[in-house]
Order: C-alpha cells, then structure tokens, then sequence
C-alpha cells in the first residue's frame, strides 16, 4: 500500500471566527480523520500555524510569507495510506476545510523506496 | 509500545467527544484571567491569547488525539503564549511593570488559573463590563463577547445587525474600559448593592434580547438565555452578590426559559402563552425557578424581579386553579405600582379579565388610551371577539397597521382569520379548519 500526502490550502482565518467556529471545525476535522482512522489508513498529520512564518528564496533572503496575494496557503496535512491516487482523493473529498469555497486539497504521493 | 489499529480507533472515538461549547466557555475564562493579570487596557493582547490557544488546538487535536485533559491543555498553552509575548515584547513588559505598580520578575510569572481565581476574575469582568459609564447596549455587547464569548457574527445575528457595527460598538466601548480606567475589582461595599443592581438589570436585558428578540435565528435567541442564567450562577456563587434580587432574577428567568420550546413554532414564530402545548414546558427549570422563588423570599424584601417571577411562577400553574388569576391580578396591581409600564398596564388588564370577565375588563382597558401601542388593540380585539366581533374586527385592523416586524403581522393575520371564520360559523359548530 503506498502513501499520499494531503495537503490542505485555506486562508489564514485566525482572528476571523468565534470560538464556537473554531470548534465547530475542530469536531468536523475530527470526525473526519476518526473515519480515517478507523479505516486503518491514518498514518499522521498536523495544522500548520500562519502567523510567524518565513520564506527564504535562492538568495538566503528571508520574507515575511508566504502571504503575497495568495489567499490559498499551507494550513496543514494529512498522510494516508491508499491503493491509489484515486482512493487517496476519495478521502480528501470528505475533508471539511473543502467547505470554503476557494479551498483545496492537493492529493500526492509520497516516494517511500 | 506497539499500537493496535483496533485501541487506536477507539481512543480516537472516544476522544472526539468535546463537550458542547467547550471553546466559546474557557474563551471567557481565559480572557478573564488573563486580563485580570496584566490590566483591562490589555484586555485585546487577552482575546488575541485566547483565539490563538484554540488554533494550537485545532492545528493539534484532530491528529495527534484530544488531550486527557483538555482544559489543563488549553491553560498550559496560553500561558507558554503569554511567556513568549513577554520575552519578545519588552514594551509590554515595562508596560505591565508601571500598571501593577511594582517590579517583576518575567521569568517567573505565573498565571492562576484556580477555579476560585477563574470565578473571582469573571465576576469581577462582569461588574468592570456593566460600569454605569458604559451604555446598555455596548454592556451587552461586551458582555457577550467578553464573558460569553460570542464572536462577532454571533452577535450580529442575535442584534439583527451586522458585523461593522457590532465590531465599532465593541471598540468604542473597549476604549470607554480603558478611558475611564475601570479596574478590574468588586465594588466596595458602599456601592455594591447599587453596582449590582447595573449588573442584574443587564444581564436582564441580554436575557430578554433572547426571549423575545426577533432574529430567526432560534439556536442563537436560546445561547443568550442561557448564557444570562450562567451569568447569574456566577453571581449567586459569590456571598457578596447572592441577595435577594440575585435569586428572584433567577427564579424569573427559569420560569421564562421553561417556556422557550413551546413558544416557537418549527416555522420560527411566536406561540401566544394560550395556545402553548403545556406538555413542551421543561419542568426541570419550572422546579428551578420554584427553589429560587423561595431562596429570594428569605430575605424580608421584594423587587420587581421577585414580582414578575411570582407572576411567571403562577402562570406555570394550572388554568383551573381559582386562585391562579386572582393572585396574578393582585401581583400586577403590585408591580404597577413599583414600576409603571405600558407592557404591565395590558398584562394586568388581561388579569383583570380572567377575574372580572370581558365587559369590565373594556371599560378598564379604555382608560390607558394607548392609541399608539399595538398591544393595546391587540388585547381590546381579544376582549371584544365573542362581545362584538365588528369591533374586535376594528382593533386587529388597527394594532396591524401600527406593529413593525413580519412576525407580529404573521400573528395578527392568524387572529384575523380565525376572526373570520368564527363570524361564518357562529350558529353553527366551529370546523376543524378554524382549529388548526
């Protein structure tokens, strides 16, 4: 079985929603990845924070970034196991940060040999 | 150790489990804690603490499994955002050092997240928040935010405004906070009685922006009642601020809230007290509301709120109880004395029906003359419906053309209708279309 990397790509929301927002998302995040779990396919994951973040071009010279015009960044990952790109992007369809409109999930595999 | 897939699973079952608004509570707690540390004029660095100490959970929980603890966790984490702040931030630790007045060691700051300093540090927010400098809309605003930690969107919907106002309102009143340098600390005995009656008369207020607010957001209205009754606990906790009027508000709004399924229908509007499937009424909060009307009467005094809950007590009482009428009545004539109003001038006429029947009871409702008030004709057009049907006709036309929002037009239609079809059917029976 080979393993994929999803990668979520939102807008920085921090400060943007209440509390119960924020758990809200947290329990569908949550419910999400259970099923996954559950499944036996769950390998890691984690939320990556906005604030405080650098860019370093080819040059060594380090930015403040990556949040030029892009509202679409990084803001976590998900490794799963699956049989194929396929079924890796079957799970990603269920993934709630899909609920934002511009949101995305990039499904690639991760080179294990 | 080796991880089964089969433990794993469960563990993450079991885990997912987070109470209900477990965020929006310790929001609360931790903006009052924090703020209580560092001064009210750094109460947005305590917001800013306590949103970020969530993200840390939602970048963590959902991968790595929700903590054993989960609110040790949270407090753990904001307090290792607090160290970072000061190490990086050193005009907030000079700051900080001028407004507690003394030296600090930044090294060593600790931050008391006790349970008593948690409820010391609430309550205290709650009397900074309902300053009597601060206006009664922007308390209630702040109120929410601050010791209920609604985020803007929240209270726009329960204000029916929008998110820009409720942002400048929040502002404008953050500033007043600090403007008028409110300190975070129980009023001192000499005004704590006058202070808490400000408190009580918001929290009274955030509650009845609930009760009978017309956003049709039916999940938001309930919070805010809820969310007044929590606050009140916080008050009853402490010996300073249980007192007579404490319990009695209590008492009143379990009453109410009791009623709060029954009176929406799945459509959103409103259910009038008559038309209200009893069996819908929680008894729970009904007994509550029981227990804190005897708490208040300890002591030898009454308020409006003592009034108004004895009144919402007998109302939770069965119609065939002689009594019931003639004790609200007796009650109403009491409030009006202690506190006139157009709302309890009508209520008390409808009383004064039930004891001394429609015709008396028109003759009585004259005499207020409140030809603007919609209530006024929608009560007369109740009064007259099986005396004169013309003129009951007339009112229901009239209190129309004066209410404001769709769904008072939605009720007074309703009336109109059943109106029509009583005048159609009145020698014979009433048909079950009328009825529905």
């Amino acid at each position: 079985m080979k393993e994929y990397i999803l990668l979520f790509r939102h807008e920085n929301a921090n400060g943007k929603v209440s509390p119960e927002q924020m758990q809200q998302w947290m329990k569908q995040q949550m419910d999400w990845i259970g099923n996954i779990v559950a499944q036996n396919k769950f390998v890691g994951g984690t939320g990556l924070l906005f604030d405080d973040a650098k860019v370093v071009n080819h040059k060594k010279f380090v930015t403040n970034g990556p949040f030029g015009d892009i509202k679409e960044t990084l803001g976590g990952y998900i490794i799963v196991k699956a049989d194929s790109a396929d079924e890796a992007a079957e799970f990603a369809k269920g993934a709630p940060v899909l609920q934002g409109e511009d949101n995305t999930v990039e499904v690639r595999q991760i080179t294990t040999h | 150790m080796l991880e089964t897939p089969l433990t794993r699973s469960l563990d993450f079952k079991m885990q997912t489990n987070i109470i209900p608004h477990l965020f929006r509570t310790e929001y609360s707690k931790l903006v009052a804690v924090l703020t209580r540390s560092f001064g009210i004029r750094h109460i947005e660095l305590a917001e800013d603490i306590a949103s970020e100490t969530f993200l840390s959970a939602l970048n963590t929980w959902p991968y790595k499994g929700t903590p054993p603890n989960p609110t040790a966790w949270l407090y753990t984490v904001a307090k290792n955002k607090i160290k970072n702040h000061l190490t990086r931030n050193n005009r907030f630790r000079i700051n900080i050092s001028e407004n507690l007045n003394q030296e600090i060691n930044f090294d060593e700051i600790s931050i008391d997240f006790s349970d008593q300093n948690i409820a010391d540090s609430q309550l205290q927010m709650l009397f900074a928040i309902c300053h009597p400098s601060i206006s009664a809309e922007s308390q209630i605003c702040l109120a929410l935010r601050i010791l209920c930690g609604f985020g803007l969107n929240e209270i726009a919907d329960a204000f029916l405004s929008n998110k820009e106002t409720i942002h400048k309102r929040l502002q404008r009143a953050k500033e007043k906070l600090n403007v008028e340098q409110i300190k975070l600390e129980m009023p001192g005995d000499s005004e704590i009685n006058e202070r808490l009656e400000t408190v009580l008369q918001t929290i009274y207020l955030l509650f009845s922006e609930g009760y009978y607010s017309e956003s049709n957001n039916a999940i938001v209205r309930k919070e805010l009642c809820v969310e007044a009754i929590n606050l009140t606990y916080l008050l009853l906790n402490n010996p300073l601020t249980k007192n007579h009027a404490t319990n009695a508000l209590m008492s009143l709004m379990c009453f109410h809230s009791s009623r709060l399924d029954a009176r929406m229908s799945d459509s959103g509007s409103i259910i009038l007290y008559e038309d209200q499937n009893r069996k819908l009424w929680d008894t729970e909060l009904i007994e509550k509301g029981f227990y804190y009307l005897q708490q208040s009467s300890k002591w030898e005094v009454t308020s409006t709120y003592y009034i108004e809950a004895s009144i919402a007590y007998w109302h939770t009482v069965d119609n065939s109880k002689p009594e019931k009428w003639i004790s609200i009545l007796r009650l109403y004539d009491a409030l009006l004395s202690v506190h006139s109003s157009q709302v309890v001038a009508l209520n008390r006429i409808w009383a004064f029906s039930k004891v001394h029947g429609n015709v008396a009871a028109i003759e009585e409702a004259k005499k207020l003359e409140l030809k603007t008030n919609q209530f006024y004709f929608m009560l007369l057009a109740e009064l007259y419906k099986q005396i004169d049907s013309t003129e009951s006709m007339a009112c229901l036309t009239q209190a129309f053309n004066l209410c404001k929002t769709d769904s008072e037009k939605e009720v007074i239609n309703k009336k109109i209708e059943e109106l029509k079809c009583l005048n159609e059917y009145s020698v014979v029976s009433i048909p079950n279309r009328c009825r529905a």
